[in-house]
C-alpha cells in the first residue's frame, strides 16, 4: 500500500465510522456527536491558518460569529430561508476574514495575535452594542419552522446529525485536498521559513491572505451551520473564549495534522462535559490542558502519533 | 448639574482609574520590555490582588485601616510570589518562546480565574476603605455679582479617592527611581537591551526574568488593592484591566515606561469622560479598534521607538 492510499483510506474510514455511528449511538451522545462534528469543522478551519500557515490568530470567534449572525440575522430580520441564509453567513465570513487579513497580515508574530484579538473583541462589543437586533448576550432562538432546508426539518436529531456529518465531511476532505496540493505545501513552507519562500519567488502575502480567507470561510460555515442546527445565536459565540477554544482543540489534537482538529475537539468536548458534572469551574480543565500541552506535548495527540508511529500522516 | 462641573467630576473619576491603570500597565510594560513576552494572565494577577485583599481584611477584623494596611503589604507579596513560581514552573521551561508563552498564559488565566471561582465564589465583595470623608468641591460662575463660588449638588469626591491618586503617583516614582538609579534596575535594563550580552557579563538573566515577572504581577496586585474599596472584588474583574493595560502599553509604545505612563493618564481620563457622555460599550469598541489600528499602522506605538 502506498502512503497516498493509506491516507485516503484512513480519512474515508473515519467518515464511514462517523456515518455508521449515527445508527448506533444513544440519544445523548448522538446529539453531542453532531455538535462535535460542527465544532470540529470550525477547528479544521482554524488549523489551516494556525497549523499549516503558522499564523496564530486569537480572533477566530469573529469569523465563527460572522457566519452565525450572517445566517441568523437574515433569517430573523430579512425573512430568508435557510439555504440563502447559509450563503449569507458564508459570504459574511469571506468578507470579514478578507478585511481582517488585509489589516492583520501587515503584522507578524505577537502583534498579529494582538491585532486579531482586538478586532474580534471589537466585533463582540459591536454585537452587544446593537442589542436591538442581536439581543446581545441573551441571544435569540431560531424557531424550528424557520429551519426547514429544502423541506428537511433540521431540528430533528437524525437530520441534524446528517447535516453536521455533511459539513464535517466536506471540511475534512477540503482540508486534506488542500494540504496535499502545491498550494498547501507552499503554506507549510511559509510556516517553516517565510523569507526563503519569498526568495524563491512566491508571493507570500497572497498565499497568507488566501489561507486566512479559506480558514475564515470554513469557520463561518461552521458558525452558520451551528446556528441553523441548534437554533440559537448569542454574543457568547463571539467572545474571546470561542477564539481560544479552536486553538485549544487544535493544539490538543495536533496542529498541522488533518485529523488533529477532530480528535482534539472530541477529547476536549467530553473532558469538559464530564467535568462540568462535577464543578461549575469547568474552564479550569481548559486552562490546565493548555499549560500541560505547551509544556509537554506541543505536537498534540496526532502530532505525537505522527512523530512516533505513522510518519506518513498528513 | 451644568456641563462644567460634570466634566470636572468625570475627570476626577477618570484620574482615579488612570492612577490604578498606570500601576497595572507599568507592570505589564516591564514584563514585556525586559522579557519580551506578553502576559495574558496579567489581569488575573490584578483580580488575585483584590481577592487576597478581601481575605486579609476579612480575617483581621478590627478597624478597616488595619485590614487594609495589611492587605496593601500581603497581597502584592503573595501575588508576586505566585507569579515567580509560575515563571519558574512554566515560562522558564518553554524558554520564553513568545507564541508559546501567550498560549501558556492563556492557560494560566483560566487556572487562576477558575480556582478563584471554586474557592472565593461568584459573589462580588467589597473591602472597607481605611478612611472615606466626602469632600464637596466648589464651582465658579460669572453671575450678576461677578465671580461666585458655590457647591453644586453631586460634585464631590472622597478623601480615599484622592489618596489613591497620591499613592499611585508615589509608587510610580519609586519604580522610576528603581529602574534608573538602583543596581537592580541596571540589571533589568541590561537584560532588556541585550539578553545574550547580559548573560556574558554574568548577569543571572533567568533570576532577573523571574523577579521582573513577579514584580510586574505585584504592581497589578497593588493597583487592585487600591481600587478594591471603590470597586468590589469579583473573580471576573481581571478582563477590563487586562484590556485597558494592553491598550495603554501598545499606545504608549511597547516597553517604554514614560510612554506607558502618559498613555495611562490619557486613556484613563478619556475613558472616564467618554463613558459619561457616550455608552461605555461604544467607548470600548473605539478603544479596541484604536489598538488594532495602531499596531497595524504604527507598531512602535504613538510614543515608542521600537517595533513589537
Amino acid at each position: 500500500m502506498t502512503n497516498g492510499q493509506r491516507i485516503i483510506g484512513l480519512h474515508l474510514g473515519l467518515l464511514v465510522v462517523l456515518f455508521a455511528l449515527q445508527f448506533l449511538l444513544p440519544a445523548y451522545h448522538h446529539g453531542n456527536m453532531a455538535r462535535i462534528m460542527v465544532l470540529a469543522s470550525y477547528a479544521i478551519g482554524y488549523n489551516i491558518l494556525f497549523g499549516y500557515t503558522g499564523l496564530l490568530s486569537l480572533g477566530h470567534a469573529l469569523f465563527f460569529a460572522a457566519g452565525m449572525y450572517g445566517l441568523s440575522l437574515t433569517i430573523q430580520h430579512a425573512g430568508f430561508t435557510p439555504a440563502p441564509a447559509l450563503l449569507a453567513g458564508v459570504i459574511a465570513g469571506i468578507m470579514v476574514s478578507a478585511g481582517l487579513a488585509f489589516l492583520a497580515l501587515r503584522t507578524t508574530g505577537v502583534a498579529f495575535m494582538i491585532v486579531t484579538l482586538m478586532f474580534a473583541q471589537a466585533g463582540y462589543l459591536t454585537i452587544l452594542y446593537f442589542a436591538e437586533y442581536t439581543r446581545g448576550d441573551e441571544g435569540f432562538v431560531i424557531q424550528a419552522g424557520q429551519r426547514l432546508l429544502w423541506g428537511i426539518d433540521l431540528s430533528d436529531p437524525t437530520n441534524r446529525y446528517f447535516a453536521a456529518f455533511t459539513l464535517f465531511a466536506l471540511c475534512l476532505l477540503a482540508s486534506l485536498a488542500l494540504v496535499r496540493s502545491p498550494f498547501g505545501r507552499t503554506l507549510v513552507a511559509i510556516r517553516e521559513n517565510e523569507e526563503r519562500v519569498t526568495m524563491l519567488g512566491y508571493n507570500t502575502f497572497a498565499h497568507k491572505l488566501a489561507a486566512m480567507v479559506i480558514s475564515g470561510t470554513l469557520s463561518a460555515a461552521a458558525g452558520a451551520t451551528y446556528g441553523l442546527l441548534f437554533g440559537y445565536a448569542g454574543a457568547s459565540f463571539a467572545s474571546v473564549q470561542y477564539s481560544i477554544f479552536p486553538l485549544l482543540w487544535v493544539l490538543l489534537g495536533g496542529a498541522g495534522t488533518v485529523l488533529g482538529p477532530f480528535i482534539g475537539t472530541l477529547f476536549m468536548f467530553y473532558l469538559i462535559d464530564l467535568s462540568s458534572g462535577i464543578t461549575t469551574a469547568y474552564m479550569l480543565i481548559a486552562g490546565v490542558t493548555l499549560v500541560l500541552l505547551t509544556l509537554f506535548a506541543p505536537q498534540g495527540l496526532i502530532g505525537e502519533l505522527r512523530r512516533r508511529v505513522w510518519r506518513w500522516l498528513p | 448639574m451644568e456641563l462644567g462641573p460634570y466634566i470636572l467630576l468625570a475627570s476626577l473619576e477618570g484620574a482615579v482609574s488612570a492612577a490604578v491603570l498606570a500601576l497595572t500597565a507599568v507592570g505589564l510594560s516591564l514584563v514585556f520590555g525586559v522579557m519580551r513576552v506578553v502576559n495574558i494572565a496579567h489581569g488575573e494577577f490584578f483580580m488575585l490582588g483584590a481577592v487576597i485583599a478581601w481575605f486579609v481584611a476579612q480575617s483581621l477584623g478590627g478597624h478597616p485601616a488595619i485590614g487594609f494596611t495589611a492587605a496593601l503589604i500581603v497581597a502584592p507579596l503573595l501575588v508576586g510570589a505566585i507569579a515567580v513560581v509560575a515563571d519558574l514552573a512554566i515560562l522558564k521551561r518553554i524558554a520564553y518562546d513568545p507564541e508559546r508563552t501567550i498560549v501558556a498564559t492563556i492557560g494560566l488565566l483560566y487556572i487562576i480565574q477558575q480556582v478563584t471561582l471554586m474557592t472565593y465564589g461568584p459573589e462580588a465583595r467589597p473591602v472597607e476603605a481605611p478612611f472615606n470623608q466626602r469632600i464637596a468641591l466648589p464651582w465658579f460662575e460669572f453671575g450678576d455679582n461677578g465671580l461666585e463660588f458655590y457647591y453644586p449638588w453631586g460634585l464631590s469626591t472622597t478623601s480615599y479617592k484622592l489618596a489613591v491618586i497620591a499613592a499611585a503617583a508615589t509608587v510610580l516614582a519609586g519604580v522610576w527611581l528603581l529602574m534608573t538609579r538602583s543596581r537592580a534596575g541596571l540589571l533589568m535594563r541590561a537584560t532588556q537591551a541585550d539578553r545574550d550580552m547580559a548573560l556574558a557579563f554574568g548577569i543571572p538573566v533567568e533570576r532577573v526574568y523571574a523577579l521582573v515577572f513577579g514584580f510586574g504581577a505585584a504592581l497589578a496586585a497593588l493597583g487592585a488593592v487600591l481600587v478594591v474599596p471603590i470597586q468590589q472584588a469579583h473573580y471576573l474583574m481581571g478582563a477590563d484591566p487586562l484590556l485597558l493595560s494592553f491598550i495603554v502599553v501598545i499606545i504608549g509604545g511597547l516597553g517604554s515606561l514614560p510612554g506607558t505612563l502618559v498613555a495611562a493618564i490619557l486613556i484613563g481620563l478619556s475613558d472616564g469622560i467618554i463613558s459619561v457622555f457616550f455608552s461605555p460599550t461604544l467607548a470600548k469598541i473605539l478603544a479596541t479598534l484604536l489598538v488594532g489600528l495602531v499596531l497595524v499602522f504604527r507598531p512602535q506605538g504613538l510614543f515608542g521607538t521600537r517595533a513589537a
